[in-house]
């Protein structure tokens, strides 16, 4: 691993979900751990968002994971963390956005196990194909903050715990590939909740553009790196504070998470009156 | 006449593609060795002579036949025009379709074709 992401001693957690990019990066951490003696100690890292029919399935993957792969498992709910299940929060809001709400909570819920486990590092399954889709949204929202580091391979923030997606350079076609011969057992599911999701739009796009060129992943991957954004740009855009209600990193003064919850919050007596 | 002659062979969906299939994994197929040149031409009606059968079998015909004979649900997204959904995985006895020639591949007795979705399961 050219990126140095790890050194000896380290204690890693890995996000978790049960799906074929996680399930896969498990089984790697855990072979190549031994294999080369990296000396890392592996968590398992799971997030309960609360979907009926979805997530209580995966954690079961990710439960069988724990025993065929002998790592500790910490499961952190969405529920306990926010009092709010995906399934609640998708019975006030509709199934409209309500990926944003599940994205902002989970980056913040995976610090917290993080935290809580006391590691220094939280490794990710995102593959090539996730980086690519995320440069194309971020292009096509004009978030420049985003673009500008959403294909770094680690991210750390001041005092945040540290983040990487070892498989950025790997395919999907690739790890589930490896994932059918390694004969790993996966969940394979789509979230009952994200079809209308903006990312599918640039997940089928990109699929698209991989049929005519098959270098457009690996392209896109690359203009997003070599994207440099002007001093001035950067001079403009907020800095990084800390949220005065929960006191996670934020770039406003309260964080998104909390922002979402207290308008959540809001609507909690209509719907109760609505009952 | 004479029964037209059938090769054998052995279909897995995985990734999710099962849930498109009845939830079932595995099928074992007998499909016609040889198939009209012309996939996509209806045959004649009436008195019309059967259309002259000359072309081995191949992908795409099976893919065809799948989506006509087992696709329970969905067909968008299994198929797109005569081939596979971007993103779907075809394995012809363990390797690549991209290796084999894809859909013009031509199915002999006793193939493994595997279909696997990568869709997101995070």
């Amino acid at each position: 691993m050219d990126a140095q992401l790890f050194k000896a001693g380290d204690r890693v957690a890995i996000g978790a979900s049960g799906g074929k990019d996680s399930t896969v990066l498990a089984y790697v951490m855990k072979v190549l751990n031994e294999r080369y003696q990296y000396g890392l100690e592996l968590f398992l890292l799971s997030i309960d968002e609360g979907i009926t029919g979805y997530r209580d399935d995966s954690l079961e993957t990710v439960k069988r994971n724990k025993e065929q792969y002998q790592m500790p498992l910490k499961i952190l709910s969405y529920e306990e963390l926010y009092g709010w299940t995906m399934d609640a929060v998708v019975a006030q809001i509709g199934k409209k956005n309500n990926c944003t709400f599940c994205g902002v909570f989970r980056r913040q819920a995976l610090d917290r196990g993080a935290m809580s486990l006391g590691v220094d590092h939280i490794v990710t399954g995102h593959n090539a194909d996730d980086i690519a889709e995320t440069v194309l949204m971020n292009i096509m929202r004009g978030d420049i903050a985003r673009l500008g580091r959403c294909t770094a391979i680690c991210t750390q923030g001041e005092d945040t715990i540290k983040r990487s997606k070892p498989f950025k350079y790997a395919y999907e076609k690739e790890i589930v590939m490896y994932a059918y011969f390694k004969k790993l057992d996966y969940f394979s599911t789509e979230c009952i909740y994200s079809p209308d999701a903006y990312r599918g739009h640039a997940r089928a796009f990109l699929k698209d553009l991989e049929a005519a060129r098959p270098s457009a992943i690996i392209d896109i991957i690359h203009s997003g790196e070599a994207f440099e954004v002007r001093e001035e740009v950067k001079a403009g855009q907020k800095a990084q504070q800390t949220c005065v209600r929960c006191g996670y990193m934020s770039s406003n003064a309260v964080c998104k998470a909390c922002v979402l919850l207290e308008g959540l919050e809001r609507g909690r007596p209509k719907a109760e009156i609505g009952d | 006449m004479s029964t037209p002659p059938t090769l054998t062979i052995n279909v897995e969906f995985g990734g999710g593609l099962e849930l498109l299939f009845a939830n079932q994994r595995k099928y074992q197929l007998s499909i016609p060795v040889l198939i009209p040149p012309d996939t996509t031409a209806t045959p004649p009606s009436g008195s019309a002579p059967p259309p002259i059968l000359s072309k081995p079998a191949d992908i795409t015909f099976l893919i065809r036949y799948l989506k006509e004979n087992h696709l329970k649900e969905r067909p968008e997204l299994f198929v797109e025009g005569e081939t596979v959904r971007p993103g779907i995985l075809v394995l012809v006895n363990d390797t690549d379709w991209e290796l084999e020639g894809e859909g013009d591949y031509a199915l002999k007795e006793g193939d493994e074709i595997v279909f696997i979705s990568t869709l997101h399961g995070g």
